[in-house]
């Protein structure tokens, strides 16, 4: 007899005010575990009716898994948060897709019946751990040239993504970075953004203890002269700049998954119902073209197509590799079910937290768009990968039929 | 300018760091202060002339903001945690002139009542550690929320020889009403100066809001502002205004002050009277009060003597004058105890508790030997009951403590403790005993009260390794350790010594080796002139009223408590090592024949009411003379300060800090005396008997006479 797999939801998704990594930016002084925390007490807080003995797993995402984001991360976070000691947890790395796996991990055990609760997350505090703190590269890589040195320097990747379609030119890039800083915000004063932020204490010896209730990294006004005048650090005269491209940054975020059963048992709300998902590798040198193969694995894996799909929460590592996606599926750069809140560029990438952010916007927008059945949240992945994980809108009229 | 604003000597200054915290909800913009000097919390915030400016700047520039409506709340919160413990009572020896005690009082006020005076409304996030002025500053806020993991909050002042001068006084029983107030400004200082954690500060009404520490200052900042928007309205219970409540909770704290004080520490009665008037006192009136006892109190030498006391508690008892190097100690990894009476029974327990080494308890026979063992593992079950320790360390320790009849379990010990019967002969018989069991350096302590270590180690092939311990009675209870080398002892014997004795949790004084060391010593003198008075005529009453305040409670009290026997047979052990000086009271001699139990009976009030067949055994004398309670103080300190003169000559304690340490942790002596020499100076007795003072003047003394 096959088992029976379980409906995985999202029932709720939170996320710390992000900030700008280094000596002056607003977290300089605080613990990326202490912004974990600050998220799963919140999901606690908004969902009363969740008894915290039965979430059954923390899974918590971070790419430099040592000092403040190791020991098992997961696993003291849900110590820490005032979760009992029979929660499990454990830690989790695909460096910018950290999040996003917790979430597809998690959601296959509840989907397998091992659980039905789980809190799935991520944080990077790249100030205190710049991305690459630590690593030993294999020399074997450079030897057998498994990848291509440029891999591992994520802005020469997205300049290698401008060699591969040169019809993504620089102008059109600064032109969608302009329009997210402008969604977002415009979203920040539709008070679309604040309802899932967490406030966080935030520590400064030489200055007081602050409270950080907005994201920090956002430049609204920002316009194309503006951006026409930066230095494209990773190649002479090339087109990636700070400003076409997601900062360095410190924030967390979670979520909190549960089976259709025990979310209807426990009165928790379905925010979305996970549809399918998919992760896949690509040449390490042009990772931001990572969305499109995994898009269509999930397309073919749900048996829908690019069509079907009424909203898309698009990580903007670069605005380039973002266009990549559009181009390759036909939709305008100015789509506007493409990232409606704005994204990264303008919020900022705190690398593994990124996932969950976009599927707490995705679940917000499913609330005012019941017309959308489908909607996607897809990123791309350092050292080559691609992850797209497919949602389904509960507020939509045919929700739960078959497509 | 007055200087007092400039910082004391050494002060490390906590600043007030503030910086704009927006408040959900519409509320507006909070200015947080953060309580902070830079330093991590083993250097917790401690306040100062210094801090007090600065803080009076803070607060009159957030006056100007909030009359111009740019900040609608103040916030105070701490540094991790610790809120803040109070006053840096370690430049209080710089202060020698009154007016400069009155100024750092009054300064103190204009700044807590600047803060009260701020025109929007002020919380306190009481988020760690909070102490004295520290308190203080919270009360002068409108709202205070505190963390549950504050693990210690207090208004410790009139344990120290103060009062809670910053407004505690006033403030404090006009939130939570006067019997509150004095739990935490009397009752638990006067009870080894007990502090609140974090519920119970709560639940007596200090705060208004508890949260938890993961997110306290959030759900704080959230809380106030539901506050300023008026969504949360703060109840609080209604203080009575009432004489009657007021003056029946004044006497009750009075009564534990006069128990534990005998009326001869000033501090607490002070702060009685100040509770007492808060009752109708305007702020500024009550202010203006606490200034003056401040005053009084800082120019007193009561309070230089408290604080010379709790620095010899915090320092010097960690750091023991005169011990060895500590790298010279060798680990105890197994302990050894002969005898298995009450004595060696607290001894198992506390070595299986504080070590979690196996301890092996041996005695004569069988019978002795499953009692002793079996009373260890009855105060571990009791534990465990009592739910101090869980069950696996409750099997633990059980499983550590054994006995035996044969002292062949101490092959591999390292430390072999005896508590057998206190004559020499049976103590050296077991010394030899053992010696043939154990290795060569395994140490052999003792914890006689009385006899020699030199002579107890005269006959071992190892006499290097002997070494004396010396415990106070309750073990659990009273910290005190004397240690004592022999002539032979080595270093690494006496440096594991002090080394165990610290892993003990005990307060460990090196001690020459001289009959009954120095708190036996001393308490048998004291007992012995105290004796000699009564028996030479003068009412027992009247000498109890001489010597008040001096010890824990009246010497024939404290006669009970040790037992006559006991006490018997030290004040004959001094008689012959030293003479007629240490009297043996005939009186005693025929209690302890007689087998009572003690001077007093316990009558149907509960007051003590002398034994008649005690009265009946009493020596009367055919001329008795009857000193007044003056003349009785003047000889019996006389005698005790003939005696710490001669124990400092002889080099039995190493100064009189240790003579002081020494009696105030193994005797209960007192803290606004410093224990004892620095009473001997004060009242001039050092001076009468020996020309000179024990401590310099300002080290446990105002200081009279220096320049300012």
């Amino acid at each position: 007899m096959p088992r029976t797999v379980h409906d995985v939801v999202f029932v709720d998704g939170v996320r710390t005010p992000f900030g700008r990594a280094g000596e002056k930016g607003m977290y300089a002084e605080t613990r990326a575990d202490d912004l974990v925390v600050a998220c799963i007490r919140e999901l606690l807080r908004r969902n009363p009716s969740l008894p915290p003995e039965r979430v059954e797993e923390v899974a918590v995402a971070a790419t430099t898994q040592i000092g403040d984001q190791g020991l098992t991360l997961g696993r003291l976070a849900g110590l820490l948060s005032g979760l009992p000691t029979s929660t499990p947890g454990y830690s989790i790395d695909r460096m910018c897709a950290g999040a996003m796996t917790a979430v597809t991990t998690t959601a296959a055990s509840i989907g397998v019946g091992a659980i039905d609760i789980a809190v799935a997350g991520g944080v990077e505090h790249m100030g205190r751990h710049p991305m690459g703190e630590q690593v030993d590269p294999n020399p074997r890589i450079v030897a057998e040239r498994l990848v291509d040195p440029s891999a591992l320097v994520m802005g020469k990747t997205a300049e290698n993504l401008h060699d591969r379609f040169p019809h993504l030119t620089k102008a059109r890039a600064d032109a969608y970075a302009v329009r997210s800083q402008d969604k977002t915000q415009a979203a920040y004063a539709a008070g679309r953004i604040q309802p899932d932020l967490v406030p966080v204490a935030t520590r400064h010896v030489s200055a007081g203890w602050g409270i950080a209730t907005v994201d920090e990294p956002p430049r609204p006004g920002t316009t194309l002269q503006d951006l026409a005048a930066l230095k494209t650090p990773f190649r002479s005269h090339g087109n990636v700049t700070a400003g076409n491209a997601a900062g360095l940054n410190d924030g967390a975020t979670a979520c909190l998954l549960a089976s259709a059963e025990a979310a209807a048992e426990l009165g928790l709300t379905a925010k979305m119902r996970l549809v399918s998902y998919a992760f896949v590798g690509v040449e390490p040198e042009v990772m931001g073209v990572g969305p499109v193969p995994a898009t269509e694995k999930a397309l073919a894996k749900a048996g829908l197509t690019i069509d079907d799909i009424g909203l898309f929460e698009v990580n903007e590592a670069f605005a380039v590799q973002v266009l990549a996606f559009l181009d390759h599926f036909g939709l305008a750069d100015d789509d506007p079910r493409v990232n409606e809140y704005g994204g990264a560029i303008a919020v900022g990438h705190p690398l593994a937290s990124s996932g969950v952010r976009l599927m707490a916007n995705l679940a917000a927008q499913f609330a005012e768009h019941p017309e959308v059945r489908y909607g996607l949240t897809t990123m791309c992945i350092g050292i080559g990968m691609g992850g797209t994980v497919i949602w389904e809108n509960p507020q939509h009229a045919d929700y739960g039929k078959e497509h | 300018m007055s200087d007092t604003t400039a910082a004391l000597p050494g002060e490390v200054v906590t600043h007030t760091l503030v910086q704009e915290v927006a408040m959900p909800g519409g509320a507006g913009t909070m200015a947080l202060v953060t309580l902070d000097n830079g330093l991590d919390h083993t250097r917790p915030n401690t306040f100062g002339p210094a801090w007090i400016a600065e803080l009076g700047a803070t607060v009159a520039a957030l006056a100007a903001r909030a009359v111009a409506g740019e900040i609608q709340a103040v916030g105070i919160t701490g540094k991790p945690f610790i809120f803040a413990v109070g006053a840096d009572l370690s430049g209080v020896p710089a202060v020698t002139e009154r007016a400069q005690a009155s100024e750092i009082a009054r300064a103190g006020h204009a700044a807590f009542a600047a803060i009260m005076d701020l025109p929007v409304p002020t919380f306190a996030f009481v988020n760690g550690a909070a102490m004295g002025g520290g308190v203080e500053v919270s009360l002068a806020c409108d709202y205070r929320t505190i963390s549950s993991g504050v693990p210690a909050l207090a208004l410790p002042e009139t344990f120290l020889g103060l009062v809670p001068g910053w407004g505690g006084c006033w403030l404090l029983p006009n939130l939570v009403g006067p019997a509150r107030a004095l739990t935490v400004i009397i009752e638990n200082p006067m009870n080894t100066n007990k502090m609140l954690k974090g519920p119970e500060a709560f639940r007596l009404g200090i705060a208004d809001a508890m949260f938890e520490p993961a997110d306290f200052l959030v759900r704080s900042v959230t809380w106030a502002a539901g506050v300023v928007t008026g969504d949360i309205v703060v109840e609080r219970p209604e203080v009575p205004r009432d004489e009657a409540t007021w003056e029946s909770a004044v006497a009750a704290a009075r009564m534990l002050v006069d128990l534990k004080t005998a009326g001869r520490s000033p501090a607490p009665l002070r702060a009685l009277e100040l509770v007492r008037a808060a009752r109708t006192a305007t702020r500024d009136e009550g202010f203006a009060a606490e200034d003056a006892a401040l005053g009084d109190l800082l120019m007193g030498d009561e309070l230089r003597a408290g604080l010379y006391a709790f620095d010899l508690v915090q320092k010097r008892a960690k750091r023991p004058a005169g011990a060895p190097s500590a790298a010279l100690a060798r680990p105890v990894t197994k302990v050894g105890i002969v005898g298995a009476g009450l004595m060696a029974g607290q001894l198992a327990l506390l070595f299986a508790r504080q070590l979690g080494v196996p301890v092996v308890m041996t005695d004569l026979d069988e019978d002795r030997v499953a009692k002793g063992v079996g009373y260890v593992h009855g105060e571990i079950a009791g534990l465990l009951g009592k739910g101090r320790i869980g069950p696996d360390k409750a099997s633990f320790l059980t499983g550590l403590v054994s006995g035996s009849t044969s002292k062949d379990g101490f092959a591999d010990a390292d430390f072999v403790i005896e508590a057998v019967f206190e004559e020499m002969s049976v103590k050296q018989q077991v010394f030899a005993e053992v010696e043939a069991v154990v290795g060569p350096q395994c140490v052999l302590a003792s914890n006689t009260s009385s006899l020699s270590l030199t002579e107890m180690a005269s006959g071992l092939a190892h006499p290097e390794r002997v070494v004396g311990f010396h415990f106070f009675n309750p073990v659990a209870v009273m910290p005190l350790l004397e240690i004592i080398p022999g002539e032979r002892t080595d270093e690494a014997a006496l440096a594991t010594a002090f080394a165990t004795g610290k892993a003990l949790k005990k307060t460990t004084i090196l001690v020459k080796d001289s009959p009954s060391f120095i708190v036996n010593r001393l308490l048998g003198r004291f007992m012995g002139e105290f004796s000699k008075v009564v028996d030479e005529g003068t009412p027992a009453q009247v000498a109890d009223e001489a010597v008040s305040g001096l010890a824990p409670m009246p010497p024939f009290v404290l006669l009970g408590l040790v037992g006559p026997a006991i006490a018997l047979h030290n004040s004959e052990t001094l008689h012959r090592a030293f003479g007629d000086r240490f009297y043996v009271s005939p009186t005693l001699q025929r209690m302890v024949q007689a087998k009572k139990t003690g001077y007093y009976q316990w009558g149907p009030d509960g007051k003590p009411v002398p034994d008649p067949e005690v009265l009946a055994l009493a020596v009367s004398p055919d001329r008795p003379v009857e000193l007044t309670s003056a003349q009785v103080r003047e000889r019996v300190l006389s005698a005790l300060a003939e005696e710490v003169s001669m124990m400092l000559d002889e080099g039995v304690a190493q100064a009189p800090m240790d003579i002081d340490l020494a009696m105030i942790t193994g005797a209960g002596f007192q803290f606004w005396n410093g224990g004892l020499t620095p009473l001997l100076d004060r009242e001039g007795i050092s001076e009468a008997v020996r020309g000179r003072r024990f401590l310099p003047p300002g080290a446990a003394s105002v200081p009279v006479g220096v320049p300012a």
